[in-house]
């Protein structure tokens, strides 16, 4: 599809991305900046008390954002501990979010894809036979209505107790979580074609397998890919909270977990930060597959 | 040419259950098509048109009477891939290019892939497409994807082919010209042509026998032979003849309305 914009590619990334999300962006952070300061006053307060001092406004407000366990970290904070536990760290350091990124993903990536494969195979399931449409669809629906948080322990003392331990307990949470989006979506997108469609394949005395290859399947890829974006979100979020019952060493989760365990607040926060940047990068690198595939096989995004 | 019965109901019913109660869609259908003939069923909306269409292609079942196609019952024709169908709409594939669209059929029916190729230049060129086999439906007009579907119905080379008001959703003036291209294909193709229309002038133009109907319940009203020759062109819609036999149809229409009062 030709881009029908005006303006050229610069101009209007600027003014169709950059400006809008740069705005919100800049109100974020002048609203976490009167946090901090809100937040973290009542410590300050208290210690200029103790110790018998007056303390200025000015003096109040750089102390806010200077404590080493805020109950809010300021911003560049968080931003000069990102700063120092990615570049000035080495990958293989246990300090390093880095290396504890990378142990989510990867268990992030095998949820993800089993969840998928799940998914695609339950929707099949499915689409073609009425009993399992009758029998399977009020169980996956009554899955997902249980808390994860419940469920993550007993996923991982159960394999742990068949032997199974390290990444896989983390990517079979994953898969719970993120097979839901895959079957609903793929259920639909199985029963999008139109009936014309249908009633052509009919004509050509199609078997159920042709119809399923030349006219099912391709008619579900978009729908496939915005549910695949669903999905491999709360697969990042299956395998930090993966990560919680354990106690793991490695991983966002952990990061997370030892943080709360010793008041680490700007460890947490650049857990947080990382985790969700790493989301956001995951969702844009589905939907950028998802473009192309779908612009290749002629269907105009 | 030695006729041939391509086509034979006897007091053919269909009766659609709904939830507001059954519907009589068709009632004692008697109807013989012989090969090589263009015939057209015209009526209003809900006389049952496409309905008949959809019962011959065996993607309607009827509840009563006989049907056979080519001396067998529909589901077998249908097997035996007797007809290529052609919807309201084109219905290609979005994610297919014309010329994979047009190959759709001749892949279903497992026929390898040089002959496909072979078979789809062929149809394009029939229905003046060469050229945009590459090309995607969302990238042709609306008269040039009716067009595509038509090659798409003729690739394997069926004996009959059904047209359910394949040119309803066009203008008048592309109307006209797929009309003409349609007329000049069934000369070249000598099949058989089944055309559900609400269209008098398009109806005249192109039949050989016009099938009157008349709606609640479906049936037949009239069947007007339409005896304007060959190698007609739009100019043959000013003669008399024409007019006449359009006026045939009209007061048709209006006596199967009537006897509905």
């Amino acid at each position: 599809m030709p881009m029908t914009s005006s303006r050229d590619g610069f101009a209007a990334f600027l003014h169709d991305r950059l400006i809008p999300i740069g705005t919100v962006l800049l109100g974020i952070l002048m609203l976490w900046y009167v946090f901090t300061v809100v937040l973290n006053a009542p410590f300050e307060r208290d210690q200029a008390a103790r110790a018998d001092t007056e303390i200025s406004t000015t003096q109040l407000i750089t102390n806010t954002m200077m404590q080493k366990r805020p109950i809010l970290p300021a911003p560049h904070q968080v931003a000069v501990e990102i700063w120092e536990t990615t570049v000035e760290k080495k990958i293989t350091s246990k300090r390093s979010l880095i290396y504890h990124t990378w142990v989510t993903l990867s268990s992030t990536l095998l949820g993800f894809a089993m969840g998928t494969g799940l998914g695609i195979l339950l929707a099949v399931g499915i689409v073609h036979s009425r009993v399992l449409d009758k029998s399977l669809m009020p169980w996956i629906i009554t899955s997902q209505t249980i808390p994860i948080l419940a469920i993550a322990p007993m996923v991982i003392v159960v394999l742990n107790a068949i032997g199974i331990s390290g990444l896989l307990p983390k990517a079979v949470i994953s898969m719970y979580l993120s097979f839901f989006p895959v079957a609903v979506g793929m259920e639909k997108g199985l029963r999008s074609p139109e009936v014309m469609h249908l009633d052509l394949m009919h004509t050509y005395n199609a078997s159920r397998s042709q119809v399923f290859w030349k006219l099912r399947w391709p008619a579900s890829v978009p729908f496939l890919f915005t549910s695949m974006k669903v999905a491999v979100a709360i697969s990042l979020v299956g395998a930090i909270v993966g990560e919680l019952p354990t106690g793991a060493s490695a991983g966002l989760g952990a990061r997370l977990l030892s943080g709360s365990y010793y008041g680490q607040t700007i460890q947490i926060w650049s857990a947080l930060i990382a985790a969700s940047l790493l989301a956001a990068a995951l969702v844009m690198v589905i939907d950028l597959i998802g473009r192309s595939v779908t612009r290749r096989m002629g269907m105009a995004a | 040419m030695e006729q041939q019965t391509v086509i034979q109901t006897q007091n053919l019913d269909l009766t659609f259950k709904t939830n507001d109660g059954p519907v009589h869609a068709l009632k004692g259908i008697d109807l013989s098509i012989e090969r090589g003939e263009f015939v057209s069923f015209i009526g209003p909306s809900g006389c049952g048109k496409t309905t008949l269409l959809r019962v011959i292609a065996d993607l309607e079942k009827p509840t009563g009477g006989t049907i056979e196609v080519n001396g067998m019952t529909p589901e077998e024709a249908r097997k035996k891939r007797a007809y290529g169908y052609v919807f309201q709409a084109a219905a290609l594939y979005p994610w297919r290019t014309i010329g994979a669209n047009i190959a759709l059929p001749l892949e279903v029916m497992g026929i390898e892939k040089a002959k496909r190729e072979e078979l789809v230049k062929k149809n394009l060129e029939l229905v003046n497409l060469d050229g945009f086999a590459n090309k995607f439906p969302w990238q042709l007009s609306g008269g040039m994807q009716q067009r595509a579907s038509i090659a798409r119905a003729l690739s394997f080379d069926p004996d009959m082919l059904l047209m359910d008001e394949p040119f309803g959703a066009l203008d008048e003036i592309v109307r006209d010209y797929l009309n003409e291209q349609l007329l000049d294909l069934w000369a070249k193709t000598k099949k058989t042509v089944v055309f559900v229309t609400h269209s008098i002038p398009e109806a005249v133009f192109l039949s050989t026998k016009i099938v009157v109907m008349s709606p609640r319940p479906g049936r037949i009203h009239e069947i007007i032979d339409c005896d304007l020759g060959d190698n007609r062109t739009l100019d043959i819609r000013e003669t008399p003849r024409f007019i006449e036999i359009a006026h045939q149809v009209r007061e048709g229409l209006k006596l199967g309305h009537a006897d509905d009062e």
